[in-house]
């Protein structure tokens, strides 16, 4: 039987140290057995790795940031649509997720699917609303507060309302353990330099930390669900190893929080697992992680799903997967002509 | 004192908790030891074997056994409940 095929866009191509999930992403979809694909690289840099890694991306096109302005970013996909005919396209940065959730019904239209979480979901996961999402969930989550000044937190200390260590999170990215006012101070400066504002403040649960990666249908089903713990972590906190676990709380826990958001889309859980085997949430990231390629390695292709989810076709969940299987990130030095870097940079075409 | 269930054991000291995704490598000694505990033997009939088999006595191997089953505890691979 020939397979179909489908003209996936694909963004997150940033295969670096801190690397965007659109590599494996694509890896996943490359493997799937029920469409073939051509995939098309949407690069916000004329640097990430991704598109220059033919093997996987076959045609990478500029786009410009989401902060640019959503018209300017519509009418490059229009551009792109005309001449690639797109069928699914994954936004992979949480940065572009609340972009790509507004423009999903204009989208549509143009016949490209997506398979993103409602604005509503999107919404109610926000780091600074995650105390409010774990009540309405029944589910255990530290204590997050916002702050948009550094008098905030002294204000919060002298109040009691804060006890030390806590965590400096920024609204997309980037969190450190702050010891102190001081280290708090400096953290703050940092993150919202870098990533705006608010910033929030979390407190510390110690225990270790366990990631689990799912995908939801939308009417309350979990397709998939793998649970990993980091065994390696870089200095940026992103894991370079991790290992698949035998865990069916963990299991339990995503399906009960996909059945009560109707989840729809890829997401992943932070959290962590105390001494006393409670599990607390300290975030929902909206999308597939860059460490997907592991569940899809133990048996559950959770990006090829995701497709085939987009378009409308129906599929069954998975129930297995292979415990103690792991990932090694590695480094590698790839080779390139400076025609493509070049091409990338003045035609904004690869 | 019983072992979790799913904890793998290779032939070669490697110990896999798949629950927590640690991992642990034991000399021939505990290998044999932790085997014997998932086998259900008790105190005593490991005792028993490790000072036919060994060159120890009874009080000297207790107060190690003791010290490698409390790393045990303390590691989380022994089942909660009967801890």
């Amino acid at each position: 039987m020939k397979h179909k095929q489908l003209n996936i866009a694909i963004s997150g191509l940033n295969n670096v140290d801190s690397p965007g999930p659109g590599i494996p992403v694509i890896r996943g979809i490359r493997e799937s057995g029920n469409f073939t694909s051509r995939i098309i690289g949407l690069a916000y840099e004329n640097l990430e790795p991704g598109a220059y890694m033919h093997e996987f991306v076959d045609k990478t096109y500029k786009v410009p940031y989401p902060s640019e302005g959503v018209d300017s970013l519509m009418q490059r996909i229009q551009y792109i649509h005309e001449r690639e005919k797109i069928d699914v396209l994954i936004p992979n940065f949480d940065s572009e997720i609340f972009v790509f959730i507004k423009l999903a019904d204009k989208l549509k239209q143009m016949g490209i699917h997506t398979f993103l979480p409602t604005l509503e979901q999107f919404e109610e996961r926000h780091k600074s609303n995650l105390n409010t999402f774990g009540k309405t969930h029944g589910i255990k989550v530290p204590e997050n507060i916002s702050v948009t000044s550094l008098e905030e937190i002294e204000q919060l200390r002298q109040k009691d309302k804060i006890e030390f260590p806590v965590v400096v999170k920024g609204k997309f990215y980037d969190a450190y353990v702050a010891k102190n006012p001081e280290q708090a101070a400096m953290y703050f400066a940092k993150i919202s330099a870098q990533w705006g504002l608010p910033v929030v403040i979390q407190e510390f649960i110690r225990g270790t930390e366990v990631n689990i990666v799912a995908l939801g249908d939308g009417e309350g089903r979990t397709i998939g669900a793998v649970s990993m713990r980091k065994q390696y972590i870089t200095d940026k906190g992103k894991a370079w190893g991790g290992i698949t676990l035998d865990d069916p709380s963990m299991l339990e826990y995503a399906r009960k929080l996909i059945h009560s958001t109707r989840w729809r889309g890829g997401m992943e859980l932070e959290l962590i697992r105390t001494a006393d085997h409670a599990l607390y949430l300290i975030e929902i990231n909206p999308r597939l992680p860059a460490w997907v390629y592991l569940a899809v390695a133990a048996g559950q292709n959770l990006p090829a799903a995701m497709v085939q989810l987009a378009i409308g076709e129906k599929i069954e969940p998975f129930e297995f997967y292979e415990v103690g299987k792991m990932f090694i990130r590695y480094s590698f030095d790839m080779i390139c002509d400076l025609s493509e870097f070049q091409n990338l940079s003045t035609l904004g075409e690869l | 004192m019983k072992i979790k269930k799913n904890l793998a054991i290779s032939d070669t000291g490697f110990v896999f908790d798949p629950s927590t995704g640690d991992s642990y490598t034991l000399n021939p000694i505990g290998l044999e030891i932790i085997q014997l505990l998932k086998n259900n033997l008790s105190l005593e009939e490991i005792t028993e074997h490790m000072t036919r088999e060994y060159d120890v006595d009874s009080n000297t191997f207790e107060r190690y056994f003791y010290d490698f089953t409390g790393m045990l505890k303390q590691m989380q691979l022994v089942i909660p409940d009967e801890a």
